[in-house]
């Protein structure tokens, strides 16, 4: 039997209710008993004193992109979930838009064993809504569900056609499987490279426009309603969705959402400014899609995430090579390398009162399992919780902490963020994955270890 | 100057002949750039400074032998990745007036894509000791990204449809010659405005000098995000401010200057505008909306013109249009920018 | 400690004498004043041309042809500090087949005469070109030779000659400025 206690940290389930100091015990890659004193009474353990500093759930993304097969050299299996780790990050679904994609069963167990041999942390795989993404065929769900996929997506590129939407959403609630829709109309935002506002015009950029998106959401909600499919719209980055999926929500549509933490946090005043209005520069770094928006977006994200119209926060990590982005802006790979820094940046709308940490936690833990069922497709009862028996999958954080984000400390490949050099309140410390510690950050090193008999050491 | 100008009469005062010597007055250079990227961080000395210099520099034209060697040893490379007979030619012209070497390679974007990027292209002319590369390329920023990689001094000769500051300089050269003070002066740019860098840097650098800008073309190819209530109170600064107007007549009512610019077929997507008669009708300068302008108007095009669509045949050849001096006085602002960066560069060096 | 001492080697009347003196040797070197041009050199060279002309027109009761020289963009040290843009420039009647005599304040170096020498083949081919200075200091790089001197002033390297001149008063100075090093006590 292997052991792992917590001693004295502040523990904090929102889907159980918890808000307090205890100890909890993992035992067998299993949550086994939370509550004070709990520690105390395990013999031998390895041990982690978590005074001052919080316990949670270990996070869960619904939205990322490790590259392998096809890319690897932007990022592997290896280094995504070293760096997912590093984020506090005990879980991730894999974006299949690889190469090859993952839209047949072939492609998906050869991605399987990869996730076997070299994963740090959990990931889930995500199969494509079309036969290579091309948007023109159903690629085949039945077979993928088998080989064990948690949703649909052909994220980078938006299902365009209505009717293959259309297909794809009544299809796949055959399987009850969500279908993660990258939402942006193709003809409006064709050659689009950032978002459409004065500081496009500014810089003479082709801008992807709000209405691009707010169209494909709200059609894709009329599809869902249609049909009883499951729909699920990834990255949802204006005040005008927001709107959209929230009125649906009401209506009983079977609708779910996530935002990114660049989408919560960052304007697209960043691709052109640092400090200084007079003086531009065209930062690839802060290139994505969709693109970071204007001040009146980040409000509404913010409350949608308060208020659950939104269910989830995903990273959308998009790791890049200095040569896809260290060119001309056109012609830059758009994404961030956003898993090392995922919950620190989020948690800037904790400090600012947006919302509490407690509803963070929830975007990060319950909000995501609840919304794709991940708990009952993968067979692990209580993922996402602290509960009982739940896969011991925790995150020990500190939320005060400042610390500097430094690009090439990333595990990540992917040194690619417009946040090099930010400070930012609040640091992950340790991940436990399966009751094994997969990350302990250096500062914490050693000074949270106790004896095995509970002495510091 | 007639030879008689300098013949004095016996009883002149001393005084008098030698001031004449001295000048009017004497101006104190101001110059900050490293790089000339875009006008939007030139102070209104600075423009000053070069259309000056540049008037100097056209002095120098007119010469018997058109030649002021100040800028012998200096290497200037013109780096084109989009064609262009013009501005090329202008800026070789101007770089061999003063006695730079000059080298132009062409490259064009696609061979980029394919071959060697543009930071390695940059960094070899540098390697070549270049002073300054005179750069034209297809997209947005592109001039951004070289000068990070060079140490030699980056002149935008037009960027995507961001920035042609040399050509904002010499139309302001061009206007300061006949109207004097650009303050309060009205200015009308009339075309595809979107897609123009033209535009752009013409905002910028008429702003500087005090003028009123006025945008206007039809609504699909006017920027949204130009005016004062589409940015944020915080970035006021962030754009000069300009006036936008979709009706033709309505903005060169009274204007001192109109510029028709060229209706970019090769930028413009496909569906912005129904046709290029339908565009001629509704917004082609013709001397009958001229009429509506001040009485002593300049016309302006930055070429090369489409007479017949964004401009009558007959006003482009009039008494009030700036078209040919504005060609040879871009020669002359393109000589006085290369001379303040090669000053620059030495001073500190 | 260094500072600069000022001294003035030329009074205002010294230098009138030596102007009107100059006016007479200009004269004398080319048997009159036919065909000749004065050519001031900016700055400095240009007042003294004008306080030339006026002489030579007293003393051979003609007018004589004149004009200032723009050397800004023939120099050879770009290097220096920019001086200010006169709104003047090269300012010359013809000089085809005439003799032209440039007029500088000081001769140093020689490199201003040098560009002297380079914008005027670029404006023009004269039959000649003759050098008259106010004052050679010495301290030539370029073998340049004054036709006409006004003074010979020696001087180190590291001083300056400077030829003020009072626009109210129409009168000139010449001043010396030189660096001493005064040690402590």
């Amino acid at each position: 039997m292997t052991t792992l206690a917590i001693h004295n940290a502040r523990v904090i389930d929102p889907e159980l209710n918890l808000d307090g100091i205890a100890d909890i015990v993992l035992v067998d890659g299993h949550i086994a008993r939370i509550g004070p004193n709990e520690a105390e009474m395990v013999i031998d353990a390895e041990r982690v004193d978590a005074t001052g500093l919080v316990v949670s759930a270990g996070f869960i993304d619904l939205h990322c992109h490790l590259r392998e097969p096809g890319f690897e050299y932007k990022e592997t299996i290896a280094t995504g979930t070293a760096a997912a780790a590093r984020g506090g990050f005990t879980t991730v679904c894999a974006m299949p838009n690889t190469s090859p994609p993952i839209d047949s069963q072939a492609s998906i167990e050869s991605l399987l064993r990869q996730i076997e041999q070299s994963a740090q942390v959990r990931v889930l795989p995500i199969g494509c809504i079309t036969v290579g993404r091309q948007g023109k065929e159903l690629a085949p769900a039945g077979e993928l569900v088998d080989s064990g996929v948690v949703a649909l997506s052909d994220d980078g590129d938006a299902v365009a056609d209505a009717s293959l939407m259309q297909a794809a959403l009544s299809y796949s609630s055959l399987f009850n499987l969500p279908v993660s829709q990258h939402a942006e109309d193709p003809s409006l935002v064709s050659e689009g490279q950032m978002h459409e506002g004065w500081v496009s015009a500014r810089l003479g950029l082709r801008g992807r426009p709000s209405s691009a998106e707010e169209i494909f959401v709200a059609r894709d909600i009329a599809l869902a309603e249609v049909t009883g499919g499951r729909l699920h719209i990834a990255h949802v980055s204006t005040a005008g969705s927001v709107s959209l999926i929230a009125a649906a929500k009401a209506r009983g549509v079977n609708v779910t959402a996530e935002v990114t933490p660049h989408h919560l946090t960052l304007t697209h005043e960043l691709v052109a400014f640092d400090n200084n209005y007079k003086k531009i520069d065209y930062n690839a770094s802060a290139k994505v899609n969709p693109p970071l928006r204007m001040d009146s977006d980040l409000e509404a994200l913010g409350i949608g995430i308060r208020d659950g119209i939104i269910d989830a926060i995903a990273t959308d990590h998009a790791p890049h090579s200095l040569s896809d982005k260290e060119i001309e802006f056109d012609l830059a790979a758009p994404g961030i390398s956003m898993l090392e820094t995922a919950f620190a940046l989020a948690m800037t709308r904790v400090h600012d009162g947006t919302f509490p940490l407690g509803t963070l936690i929830r975007s990060l833990t319950s909000g995501p399992v609840r919304a794709w069922d991940l708990d009952k497709r993968t067979g692990l009862s209580g993922l996402g919780t602290l509960t009982p028996g739940a896969p011991a999958d925790l995150v020990i954080f500190d939320p005060e902490m400042d610390w500097t984000v430094e690009p090439n400390n990333f595990l990540s490949k992917g040194k690619n963020t417009p946040i090099a050099g930010r400070t930012l309140k609040g640091k992950v410390l340790v991940t436990i994955s399966e009751g094994e510690i997969v990350y302990e950050d250096s500062t914490a090193a050693g000074r949270l270890r106790l004896s095995a008999r509970g002495e510091r050491s | 100057m007639a030879i008689s100008d300098f013949e004095r009469p016996l009883d002149s005062v001393a005084g008098q002949s030698v001031e004449g010597a001295l000048g009017a007055a004497s101006q104190d250079v101001v110059w900050n750039h490293d790089h000339v990227l875009d006008l939007d961080d030139f102070s209104y000395e600075e423009i000053e400074s070069v259309i000056t210099l540049a008037g100097k520099m056209r002095e120098v034209l007119d010469r018997r032998i058109a030649r002021a060697p100040i800028l012998r040893g200096f290497t200037m490379i013109n780096l084109f990745f989009e064609p262009s007979t013009r501005t090329r030619a202008s800026f070789e012209l101007a770089g061999k007036v003063l006695g730079a070497d000059v080298i132009s390679v062409s490259a064009n974007t696609s061979s980029v894509v394919k071959g060697e990027s543009l930071i390695d292209t940059v960094k070899t002319l540098s390697a070549m000791t270049a002073d300054a590369i005179v750069m034209r390329h297809g997209m947005s920023g592109a001039p951004y990204l070289a000068s990070k990689y060079t140490r030699a001094s980056v002149i935008n000769a037009g960027d995507g449809s961001h920035a042609h500051p040399t050509q904002a300089l010499l139309d302001i050269y061009t206007l300061k010659q006949r109207l004097g003070d650009l303050k309060d002066k009205k200015i009308v740019m009339v075309g595809d405005i979107s897609h123009s860098r033209v535009a752009r840097s013409g905002m910028w650098g008429f702003s500087a000098m005090g003028a009123n800008v006025v945008l206007c073309g039809p609504p699909t190819l006017l920027p949204s995000g130009f005016l004062v209530n589409e940015r944020p109170k915080h970035a006021r600064s962030a754009l000069p401010d300009v006036d936008i107007e979709t009706n033709i007549d309505v903005a060169i009512k009274d204007a001192d200057v109109v510029m028709a610019l060229r209706l970019q077929k090769e930028r413009q997507q496909g569906g912005l505008l129904p046709s290029l008669h339908e565009y001629s009708r509704l917004y082609q300068v013709t001397s009958e909306r001229l009429s509506k302008a001040k009485s002593n108007h300049i016309l302006m095009h930055p070429g090369p013109k489409n007479e017949g669509i964004e401009i009558g045949g007959d006003v482009a050849s009039g008494s009030n249009s700036t078209i040919e001096e504005q060609v040879t006085n871009g020669v002359a602002v393109r000589m006085a920018l290369l001379y303040l960066i090669a000053q620059k560069n030495q001073r500190e060096n | 400690m260094t500072t600069v001492a000022i001294s003035t080697v030329l009074d205002e009347i010294a230098v009138g004498r030596t102007v009107r003196r100059l006016a007479h040797e200009i004269i004398e070197f080319h048997n009159g004043v036919d065909n000749i041009v004065l050519v001031g050199i900016q700055t400095g060279g240009a007042v003294l041309a004008g306080l030339l002309v006026v002489e030579i027109e007293k003393i051979e009761s003609t007018n004589i042809p004149w004009g200032t020289l723009d050397i800004t963009l023939h120099r050879d040290d770009l290097g220096l500090e920019i001086p200010p843009i006169t709104r003047s420039g090269s300012n010359l009647p013809d000089i085809d087949g005439r003799i032209v005599v440039l007029i500088d304040d000081v001769l140093f170096t020689g490199r201003s005469v040098r560009a002297a020498l380079d914008a005027i083949t670029h404006l023009g081919r004269p039959e000649a070109v003759r050098l008259a200075v106010l004052v050679d200091r010495g301290h030539r790089e370029l073998p340049i030779r004054a036709d006409i001197v006004g003074k010979n002033i020696p001087t180190s390297f590291g001083d300056k000659i400077e030829v003020a001149y009072d626009q109210l008063t129409g009168k000139s100075v010449v001043l010396l400025h030189q660096e001493m090093t005064i040690n402590g006590n």
